[in-house]
Parts: structure tokens; sequence; C-alpha cells
């Protein structure tokens, strides 16, 4: 193999797994130890900086984070980073001060269409540098989906006032309970530039015999739950069926459990494990008594003269092809019929354009959706932006954001006469942690403590107020402990090899067998030569060559605790620890059009 | 010196011996000595060899002396006995322990200067009796504890850190040893863990005094130029006669070496040690050819190592002093005090 040419910026981005997963690139070890430290305040600003709504995050992200984090593949459970970016919500002090300000206006005007995270955070990016931006929802205040369709028991709104109150108070102008419904209209208007973050509105249709019949009890999930949310239903029927398994669904479920469900049922066509919804929620719903029958597909709505009494479903059972792909076939057993009152609907969401013109510049694939560039966010339209669900259907939050942040960069290029497929690479920082001989700037002693649970608000209490938040969030004991389970990723292990005498120290001491002295090879037979296995492929190996014996070191960067003890015991100083930071670029950054190289 | 604990955490999909542990499992604590210092690699091979060897740690007895090197049964087998001895009488304990209870395997780690100077005499008594052990000597030439004075093993003319020249011949131990008859004599080096771990494995496996001299830089005091026990002289004065593959139970012996160039010896408990050959005209059954060969290669400058001698049918003290194969400690009481007809029988042998 090469060796692995650690100045390239996305070499010590991927060992940080966290922050390589999460879309927007949150810098999550370097806030964990900041909540360590009990500043709480700057932790939550590098959050914002990065993710705009930490404290909304911090309660409802799908966490892509958390999956991927190195502590799960070491023992069974990743750190509650989400959890811990809510602590630094939760207990920071007042930040209104630390907020960017509104900059001299530069004369341009951005139109944005929709209130949630997507467009948000195109005007967070883009208000302090000094453009108009002007925000339309037709909901009377900013949130988006946030605000109609997470449920307050998971999401309270003054969360969502305090983090859109942030943005809309950089001189951003909102327009709630103004629908755009021409975009041609709005193009009439001669904004400098126009941003898509509409989300996807349209909650799929299950189109079975007696939909139509029995409409009055089967409502569509996502607008049930914004009619729940706008205070437009209060109650529903005791027996509730939710048809779906996505993160939807378990809102609804729980929802339906506070109206007045006290049986309420999920039933999902797939297996119990191939479910969207994230494996937390799922929980959640059966900790409220909720049941999720598996492997059901629902035939018919039965209705006694369009009044529901049930639901039929047919067995299915998964079979896989030679490919692996997998079908639903009949089981061969009778079908069900689960009586009930009520069903709600969340199979899917769909995006929805009929306010697009299609004679307006803007192309439409075959799906029916937008043509967008998935680097600037353009569409055929140069003035027009697309992001969030908008842009690629439905995703959740976190992708919002993070194709907010993109979609200002063109914007702010466009507008500032530049070429916006040119994307400037981020900055670097990367330095020594080492503080005397046995001393580092992190702790890099490892916590052998196991995830730490959220405290919860008791049963019977939640169940009863629809506005009760459920989860409590770590007290600061909790905090601390959840946070010490983080294994500093970001502070990484460079070796030099011109300082290494082949001692086999770091070798000797390494608690996780991650360093071999070995001769070259191929990747594949060097993965073979390792001492311990590496069968990872998606994690890179750090080769080095130059030393003496002419052997090259190879550390397999899967498991390593980041614990510093290779540097420790290296007598010539040979390996480093050296903390990682990457400055993801955006809208504004400095040397915009200068493609800079990592430091 | 390092402060914190070395994490419990272990590769996901490290390999389990046929106990069902992981070398993890062999460790001790962690390593009080100088960043870099070659003792702990030979710490490492040790916990190799015993994970390998799918050693009840229980089973053995980890007897030291004083020095750097007689610190480290510390951090290894952290679930085995333990002595760490009067300086240089590692030996005398290691024996009595011997005769008190045979079953278990003995480990005797020393240093230069605690076998070379101060228990030579130990050294050589408890090899030359034959005591079922293996003898490891961390040697790395100069007194470390005490500061860089040169030891009874630095080599005539090599160079002290501060430039001072040694005037003083060289004790070889491993010519001692083949001399004083040990029955599996090897030299290897601490940062050739190939060569090393192999080599403690099969001296665990043999049956008598095995002696192992592995040469071990010193970081602090003894890894410049001018020395001849640092990283970088010994990698190139190394001569390696043979490299070893340690076989045990009935696995068939499939290596694909060259016709010829392979020689297997079994050892007295059915352990298989494949030498294969570097060096055409070693062979290491011929202890006098051991002693003129190594005394060569020494004048011309060379290290060599390997499996330098080894005796497959040795027998050890018990044997020559037929002692009784019980532990001391299982005997009951009728074993002790068999009553006054055998008295009477003894005391008519004697007249």
């Amino acid at each position: 193999m090469k060796p692995t040419d650690i100045s390239a910026p996305d070499y010590f981005h991927k060992v940080v797994d966290c922050q390589w997963a999460c879309p927007a690139h949150t810098p999550v070890p370097e806030y964990i130890r900041l909540i360590a430290d009990g500043r709480y305040s700057d932790a939550y600003m590098i959050n914002w900086k990065s993710n705009v709504f930490p404290g909304i995050l911090g309660r409802t992200c799908d966490r892509p984070c958390e999956p991927a984090c190195r502590r799960g593949r070491v023992e069974e459970n990743p750190v509650a980073i989400c959890r811990l970016k809510r602590v630094a919500a939760d207990f920071k002090d007042n930040v209104q001060h630390r907020m960017p300000k509104p900059g001299p206006k530069n004369g341009k005007r951005i139109a944005l269409v929709g209130g949630g995270p997507a467009s948000l955070a195109v005007a967070r990016d883009l208000a302090p540098l000094g453009y108009h931006c002007t925000v339309f929802d037709s909901d009377p205040k900013a949130g988006g989906m946030m605000r109609s369709q997470i449920p307050k028991f998971r999401l309270p709104d003054s969360v969502i006032d305090e983090e859109t109150g942030y943005i809309l108070g950089l001189g951003v102008e909102f327009k709630g309970g103004h629908r755009v419904d021409s975009l041609k209209k709005l193009l009439a208007e001669n904004y400098d530039a126009i941003f898509v973050g509409s989300g996807a509105p349209r909650g799929r249709e299950l189109d079975i015999p007696g939909r139509k019949e029995a409409a009055s009890n089967i409502h569509i999930g996502i607008e049930w739950l914004a009619n729940v949310s706008f205070g437009h239903v209060d109650k529903i029927g005791r027996r509730v069926i939710v048809l779906g398994g996505g993160n939807t669904a378990m809102d609804c479920c729980r929802t339906a459990r506070r109206l007045g469900g006290s049986d309420v049922k999920v039933v999902v066509r797939s297996g119990f494990e191939e479910m969207k919804a994230s494996p937390w929620e799922k929980e959640d719903a059966m900790h409220e008594d909720i049941p999720i029958l598996n492997f059901m597909v629902p035939v018919a709505f039965i209705h006694n003269n369009g009044k529901l009494t049930g639901v039929t479903f047919q067995k299915v059972k998964a079979e896989y092809d030679a490919k692996g792909r997998r079908n639903l076939v009949p089981a061969g057993e009778p079908d069900q019929t689960i009586p009930c009152d009520d069903v709600l609907v969340a199979v899917g969401q769909e995006n929805a354009f009929p306010w697009i013109e299609r004679d307006c510049g803007i192309e439409f694939d075959k799906w029916n959706m937008p043509k967008v560039d998935p680097k600037t966010f353009v569409s055929t339209n140069p003035k027009v932006f697309f992001g969030g669900d908008a842009a690629f259907g439905p995703k959740n939050i976190i992708w919002a954001v993070a194709h907010g942040h993109d979609a200002a960069l063109s914007i702010h290029k466009l507008l500032s006469g530049e070429d916006i497929n040119e994307r400037p690479l981020p900055e670097v920082h990367v330095s020594s942690q080492k503080m005397g001989i046995h001393e580092w700037s992190y702790d890099n002693d490892i916590s052998a403590d196991k995830r730490f649970k959220v405290p919860h608000r008791d049963k019977v209490i939640a169940l009863k107020d629809i506005r009760a938040e459920v989860e409590l969030g770590y007290d600061v004991k909790l905090a601390l402990g959840e946070a010490q389970r983080c294994l500093n990723c970001d502070v990484q292990t460079v070796f030099s090899a011109p300082l290494c005498i082949e001692c086999d120290a770091c070798v000797d001491i390494c608690p996780m067998d991650c360093i071999t002295f070995t001769e070259n090879g191929e990747e594949d037979d060097l993965r073979q030569r390792l001492s311990a296995p590496s069968p990872h492929h998606d994690q890179a190996l750090y080769v080095q060559d130059g030393l003496k014996t002419g052997r090259v070191m190879v550390k397999d960067e899967d498991v390593c605790l980041h614990c510093g003890l290779c540097a420790e015991r290296c007598p010539t100083g040979a390996w480093d620890m050296q903390k990682y930071l990457i400055d993801m670029t955006y809208a504004g950054s400095t040397c915009q059009t200068k493609a800079r190289s990592a430091a | 010196m390092t402060y914190i604990a070395k994490p419990k955490f272990h590769h996901p999909g490290l390999p389990k011996n046929e106990l069902g542990y992981t070398h993890r499992d062999y460790e001790g604590k962690i390593s009080t000595l100088c960043a870099g210092c070659g003792h702990d690699s030979i710490t490492a091979s040790i916990i190799e060899a015993c994970y390998e060897l799918s050693i009840e740690p229980h089973r053995v007895a980890k007897i030291s002396g004083i020095g750097c090197s007689s610190k480290t049964p510390d951090y290894f087998l952290g679930n085995s006995h333990g002595f760490n001895s009067v300086h240089g009488r590692m030996p005398s304990v290691l024996t009595g322990a011997n005769l008190a209870n045979r079953d278990l395997i003995y480990l005797g780690v020393s240093g230069d200067g605690d076998s070379a100077s101060i228990g030579f005499g130990q050294f050589a008594h408890s090899i030359r009796r034959g005591v079922n052990m293996t003898y490891i000597v961390e040697n790395n030439g100069v007194y470390g504890l005490t500061k860089g004075q040169f030891s009874a093993t630095a080599d005539f003319g090599s160079k002290s850190k501060k430039g001072v020249t040694n005037t003083d011949n060289a004790i070889d131990l491993v010519a001692i040893a083949l001399q004083l008859g040990a029955t599996f004599v090897a030299r290897s080096f601490s940062g050739d863990k190939t060569q090393l771990v192999p080599l403690i494995a099969a001296a665990i496996r043999h049956k008598g005094a095995s002696f192992i001299d592995v040469i071990s830089p010193c970081i602090a005091f003894n890894n410049h130029a001018g020395s001849t026990k640092s990283f970088d002289y010994v990698r190139e004065h190394n001569d390696a006669v043979n490299r070893l593959d340690v076989l045990v139970g009935r696995e068939p012996i499939a290596v694909d070496y060259a016709p010829g160039t392979v020689q297997v010896v079994e050892q007295h408990d059915g352990t298989k040690l494949a030498l294969r050959k570097l060096d055409a005209d070693y062979d290491p059954h011929d202890r006098l050819g051991a002693q003129n060969f190594l005394q060569k290669h020494a004048a011309k400058g060379q290290i060599v190592t390997g499996l330098l001698y080894v005796d497959p049918e040795a027998e050890d003290l018990h044997a020559h002093l037929d002692t009784v194969e019980t532990p001391l400690n299982t005997l009951d009481e009728k074993a002790l005090c068999p009553g006054s007809a055998a008295l009477d029988k003894i005391n008519a042998s004697l007249r």
C-alpha cells in the first residue's frame, strides 16, 4: 500500500466516525469534551454553528452519528450523542449575545419558500452577510414540520420558539400564514434568488377497498398530527390502528394514546427489524403499551354503512431472492380482521409542487421531482434552489440543515459573481495535545461505563398530558458520565517514521491490537496479516513507510480507543496525539474562490 | 511510566485459545519501565507464548530477583503465582519451589546483573542441577536502575552512553549454560517477536533446564552508537541459525518448506519443534559444535540467535533425586508417617 496522506482533509475526518456520518459534520467529540468540562454554552455554540437547531435536534434527530460511533464497535452501545446535544441546550446560559449580528444590508433579496429547517438554515447563513431574507410559510409560526408534525411531548414549543427566534432575530422577515401558490408570481417579484424548502407535505394514500366509504374515521398521519399540533383535533376513538412503520407512525400511535386511544396498535407490512422507525422510537412506543404487529398487509377497511369497524390484513412472510432482495409473499394463513374505531395512515410522505408552474424554467424528472444538482442544490433555473425534503424527497431535519448550508453557499457565490460549482475546501487544524511526558490536554483515561439511560417522566403522568415532555434529559451528573464515554476520536494518532526505532512499545501497549509492523503488501493481503482481524474495509488502514528495517507501520483505525498509550509508551515521540478540527465552508467564509489545501 | 490503567476493552475479533482466553487475559499490571524498554517486548512475548500454549495462569509460578528485568513478572500473568526474591537469588527460590511442587510451570525471570554478577553462582548451580524451569535473562548489558554502568555481559570494547570504553571481558551466559549442561539453550532479541515467542513456548514445554538469553536494548542507557546491545547494532549483527515453529498436540506437521531444510524435534511431552534451518551447517543437537560455532561467530562480532541446543530426552532434577511425585503440600498423614514398620526397614538398611 502507498503511505497514507494524512494531510488530505477527509482522512482524519473519516476517523471521527460520528462527525463524518453527520450530514452537517458537527464536531461531536469537541462539544462533548466541553460538556464534560461544564462549558455548556460553548458546546451549544459549536452545535449551533454546524446544525443550527441543537435543542430541537437534541430531542428529535435521526442520529446518523450514533450507529457510526466507534464506541458501538468496542462495546454494546454508542455514546448518547444526541441526548448530550440536548444537555448543551438545556444547561447553557443566555447565548443571545453570542449570536451573529445582522450585517449591513447588501441590497440583495432572497425569498425562502417554507419556514422549516432548510429555509431557516439558509437564512441563518445569509442574513448576517447582509442579504434581505423573506421566509414564507402557510403556518403562523416558523418551524415547518418541526412544529406541525413532531408531537409536543417530544419537542415542546418553547424550544422551537427559542431556536427559530435566534434566526428570525438576524433581521429575517417572516411572512406567516402566507402560502406561496405560484412560483411564477414569486419570480415576478424580482428576488435575487429563491430557495424552495417546502418539504414533503403530502401524506401517502392507502387506496384499498373501504377507504372512501369509511373516510371519516381514516386519517392521513401527518395531516392528523398537524391538526393535533394546532389544536384542531383533541380526541380519537378508543381502539386505534396505525398503519406504517416509520417514525411518523410512532408519533401517531403515541399521540393517539394521549387523546383517548386506550387500545392502540401499530401494524406493519415488513418484519419488525426492517421497520423504518428508529429503534429508540419503537422502544418508546412499546413502553407506552403499544404493540407492533408485523408481516401484515392491509387489504380492506371494514365498515358498517360508512362507520369504520376494522381493518382486514393478509399475513405475509419474507422471502429473499438470489440477489438478497426481499419479497413479501402470502404466508398462506387466513386473513385477520382487527376491530377498531379509527385508523391513522402513516405509510410515507410525498413531495407536491402544484404551485410550481411547469413553464418557469424548472425541469422535473419522471418522478415529478425537480431536477436539482446534489452539490449546489440549484435547479435548472439558475436563480432557484431547492433543499431539505423538497430537494430529494423525505429525509430528516439534520439533512435539511446540511442542504441549507450548501444552498446558502451557492446563493452567496452566485450573487457574488462566482462559479457556484467551485466549492472551497474546508479548513483543517491539527495540533498536538501533549502537555507533559504523560499529560495530554484531553482526558485519555477510558471510561468503562455502559450507556446511561435518559430519565423519563412517569408513564401515568406522561400519558395524561399531551404537552408533557416524556424525556426529562440528563442531569449534570448523568451528562458527565455519558460524556466520559466519548473516545475522543478527533484526537488523532499521528506517526512519524523517521523518529521510530521499531522497539514495539506501541504494539505491546495498544489495548486494541491496532498497530502492526510488517512487510508491505496490497491492502487485502495486509489486512490478513495484522495483529488483530480487520473485517471492516470501510475503516482505513494508516500506513507509513520509511522505517530502518524496510517494514511499514500499519494502524487499523477501526477500533482505536484514542487512549494515547502508544504515544505515552513511545520513547522517541514517533507517535503523537493531535487534535483534528475541521471548519466546514459556509457562505461568507474567507478566501472563497481560492481552493485551500489542508493545514 | 504511564499513569492510566490499560483499558479493559479489547479488539472484538480477538481470537481465543482452547481455554477461551484471549491474549489480553494473560496480561498483568501496566508496565512501570521506561517507555520503549526491550523488557516490555519480552513481557509481551511471554504473554503470547502462554496464550498460544493455552496455559492455565494458576499453573504458573513466576520468580524473579532484583532489577528492571525482575520487575517484569508484575506485568504479565496477573493471575499466576509470583515470588520477587532477593537480588541474584531467584534460582535458589525457584529450585526450592520446584522441589516442593513439581506440578507447576516455573518461569525464572532475571537480568544480566541479577544472573551474571550477584547471582552468577546461583545461575550456574540451578542450570547444572537440571531444574525443570524456563530461565529467561533479559540482557541489556547495563545497570539501568543505577544509571548506566557496564554490566558483566557488556562486550569488551563497547562504549557507554558517556563514551567510556569497556575494558572488562564479557560473560556469555549462553556459553556458560551450554557448558554447565542446560538441555535447552536459545538466544533471541526483544525486537524480534516472531523468533522469541516460539522459543519461549518451546522452552516452557521442555522438561529440564531451559535457558534463554534475550538481548533487550535499554532505551535510557544503552541504545547509542558504540553500544553492542542497541536496536541498530543487534539488527545489523543478528545471525539467526534457525526459525522455530512449535506444534502442540497431535496436529499434523504441515510445513511447506523445501525438503531437508526443516528438522522436526519431538520433546518428551509430544510437543514437536519444527526447525527451519537458516544456516545449513548448524546442528542444534551438538553441544560441542554449538560452543565452537558461538565462539567463532562472536569473534567475528556476530550475535548468534535461534534455538542453539536442545536435548529432547533430557531428565530433570526430580528424576536425578528420585523424589516423590506428589507435591509436598498434598501429601497426607499416612504418606508422611508410614509407621514403625517402615522406620524399622529404613534403620535396617542403614545397619
